[in-house]
């Protein structure tokens, strides 16, 4: 393999890759942002996964399968919120339940629509966009799916809604200080809800990603621990949106260039290569410390007394 | 007529232990939906979930052996808990204690047995502290949340596990993914014979012990449980909450720690990828249920050990889909956290 091919297919990879990733993280985001820890993401991308794929193969419809693996993802999104905003429970407690839910009720779903199989089933998956045709390295690393591109877009647009909208500053006051954000008349509770609802709807879309565009099939170890890598991503990013962009692209490159080393046959330990975006993480907090930029309220349970 | 009041006040101590019993009763209610829906009777299924599994003593035993790893991680998550470190990392404290006595196993060949098996529990303490150490050094240092940097421990050992199960420890004679054998010396012996149920379980059960005899009749026990209200209110009371956190973090790693070891040394007898299917999470349902008593979280493992024998069961005779044990754990977890705030209220006569 020539040095030009393999540049272009692991840019290509690495956007394709980084889609799962910006739509989970841009979700946990305005999720931490409006004070909530979602750790029921890595749920979320599973149950996205599944719904996305169960539809679309019962109804043969990409589109009807997208929309139901997002309204899925808004309602574990709502759940998480009657738990940790309503009931104001152990935000993080929840949130593994949450995932260990949504993670058992679509294995027990997709056992009990399809049975055990000896085929796996498979649905044919989305299309590539080719904007740029044949053209040389610009056609390959632009021919990804339609979900790759609206994962870029979305980035901007939610730097947008957070930073030049009132339901934005509203949101950042209530992952502040939701005590001052109630007392200035804003609903906290409201705010929190539709922010877990959005962000249940993007990690599922990401989670639809993984079955309904880069596989075409629904498997067990499909998600494969993506949402925790979102909740990795979200520190490394400050809990700023553009970072989110550039983080999922170091990240999901990472994981492209192991996948590309380990063809090659060399004897690396790739696994390092999977690992290194958490153990980045973890070098982030001990330099920046005392999560200089987290949201205030993080984990916090707010109660009007 | 008489009206009813609800008042935001402690519930009587008797109300208590009947919340979590009464969460077992809405998690069956509410899961019996799914049941309806793959066209079973729920009284059915859950005769085979709940009692089946008891009415012969193999699968009776097996119960004990499913219950065994998550008396560990319970009894290790209720410890942190209870002192308010929030330890999502037992999963990954649990491998580093797998991957320890795999080591050592390979080893202590023509060692006494019982010095053997002692190095395989203290390995199993002393890499689950290990693995805990960062977390809990950057949660004192630096005051570095422990929630998400224990979660992604738990991320990285799968890294490190696989690293060794495909390179130097792969087997020299199959090439599976998993380690050599241990050495029969390091092998826990039988309790039950002709079963599966090992040394382990009491091992286990010393560890609840020790944890409830730490937590509710000693000093340390009583500042960590202050600490476990609140940090700050702690600190003013004069106790030292970083050194505080510290034991609790560390001793809570180790414990999680020798569920793995326990899991090598009596199940596998080698280091396989998938030697947890996420025990260290389900310690954390067992230390919610049991309401972080120590003694009424080792219940809480048995309990989860019977729906987990169940689940096989009920999929055996019914064909309901085994999955259906994953839903009801993790619906009695967040049910039981919901219920857990009705001891903060009391109904009275208005």
């Amino acid at each position: 393999m020539d040095i030009e091919t393999f540049i272009v297919g692991l840019l290509a990879a690495t956007l394709r890759m980084a889609t799962p990733l910006i739509f989970g993280t841009l979700g946990e985001l305005i999720s931490e942002r409006a004070g909530i820890l979602n750790l029921g993401i890595e749920g979320t991308l599973f149950l996205g996964a599944f719904v996305g794929f169960m539809v679309t193969f019962a109804s043969g419809s990409l589109e009807l399968g997208l929309f139901a693996a997002v309204l899925a993802g808004i309602l574990a999104g709502l759940l998480m919120a009657l738990l940790t905003v309503t009931l104001g429970l152990n935000q993080h407690v929840s949130g593994l339940g949450l995932t260990l839910f949504l993670t058992g009720l679509s294995l027990f779903l997709f056992r009990l629509i399809l049975g055990e199989r000896s085929v796996q089933p498979s649905i044919i998956s989305f299309p590539k966009l080719t904007p740029f045709g044949d053209l040389p390295v610009i056609g390959p690393i632009t021919a990804q799916y339609s979900l790759t591109y609206i994962a870029i877009l979305l980035v901007p647009v939610f730097w947008w809604l957070i930073y030049r909208t009132s339901f934005g500053m509203n949101l950042r006051a209530a992952g502040e200080n939701p005590e001052a954000t109630d007392a200035a008349g804003v609903n906290v509770f409201h705010i929190r809800y539709i922010a877990l609802g959005l962000a249940g709807g993007l990690m599922a879309a990401g989670g639809a990603f993984l079955s309904m565009a880069q596989t075409g099939s629904f498997t067990f170890q499909i998600v494969n621990g993506r949402g925790w890598v979102c909740i990795a991503l979200i520190i490394f990013a400050s809990w700023l949106p553009k970072r989110v962009l550039w983080g999922a692209l170091l990240f999901g490159g990472m994981d492209a260039l192991q996948l590309r080393l380990q063809s090659t046959g060399l004897n690396l330990p790739y696994e390092l290569f999977l690992a290194l975006p958490y153990l980045v993480t973890i070098l982030t907090l001990t330099l920046t410390g005392r999560n200089a930029s987290a949201p205030a309220a993080i984990l916090k349970p707010y109660r009007r007394e | 007529m008489p009206s009813w009041v609800l008042e935001r006040r402690p519930a009587s101590l008797w109300v208590r232990p009947l919340i979590p019993l009464a969460a077992v009763l809405v998690t069956f209610l509410l899961t019996s939906v799914l049941v309806l829906l793959s066209g079973k009777n729920p009284l059915e299924v859950y005769y085979y979930f709940l009692l089946a599994p008891l009415s012969n003593e193999v699968s009776a035993v097996e119960v004990l052996v499913k219950s065994t790893p998550l008396l560990f991680t319970g009894a290790a998550v209720t410890f942190a808990f209870a002192a308010g470190y929030w330890n999502i990392g037992a999963e990954g404290q649990l491998l580093a204690g797998a991957i320890a006595a795999a080591g050592l196993g390979m080893v202590v060949k023509g060692w006494p047995p019982a010095l053997a098996i002692l190095v395989m529990v203290l390995g199993g303490f002393a890499a689950g502290l290990l693995w805990a150490l960062i977390p809990a050094l950057l949660k004192v240092r630096l005051a570095v949340d422990e929630v998400v940097t224990t979660l992604l421990m738990n991320t990285i050992i799968l890294f490190l596990i696989s690293f060794l199960l495909n390179g130097v420890w792969r087997d020299p004679v199959t090439h599976f993914p998993q380690s050599p054998t241990i050495v029969e010396e390091a092998m826990f012996p039988k309790i039950v014979p002709m079963s599966r149920l090992h040394l382990g379980f009491l091992i286990a059960w010393v560890a609840v012990g020790v944890c409830w005899l730490v937590l509710k009749r000693t000093g340390l026990g009583l500042r960590m449980r202050a600490m476990g209200l609140g940090a700050e209110a702690a600190r003013f009371a004069g106790v030292k909450v970083n050194r505080t956190l510290l034991i609790a973090a560390l001793v809570s790693g180790g414990i999680a720690g020798v569920a793995g070891a326990s899991e090598v040394c009596g199940i596998h007898f080698h280091l396989i990828e998938s030697i947890s299917p996420g025990y260290g999470y389900t310690g954390i349902i067992a230390a919610t249920l049991g309401g972080l008593n120590p003694l009424a979280v080792g219940l809480a493992s048995l309990f989860i050990g019977l729906i987990e024998t169940g689940a096989q069961s009920v999929s055996r005779a019914l064909g309901v889909p085994i999955y259906l044990g994953n839903v009801v754990e993790a619906t009695l977890l967040l049910v039981t956290l919901s219920m857990l705030l009705l001891q903060n209220y009391r109904i009275r006569r208005g």
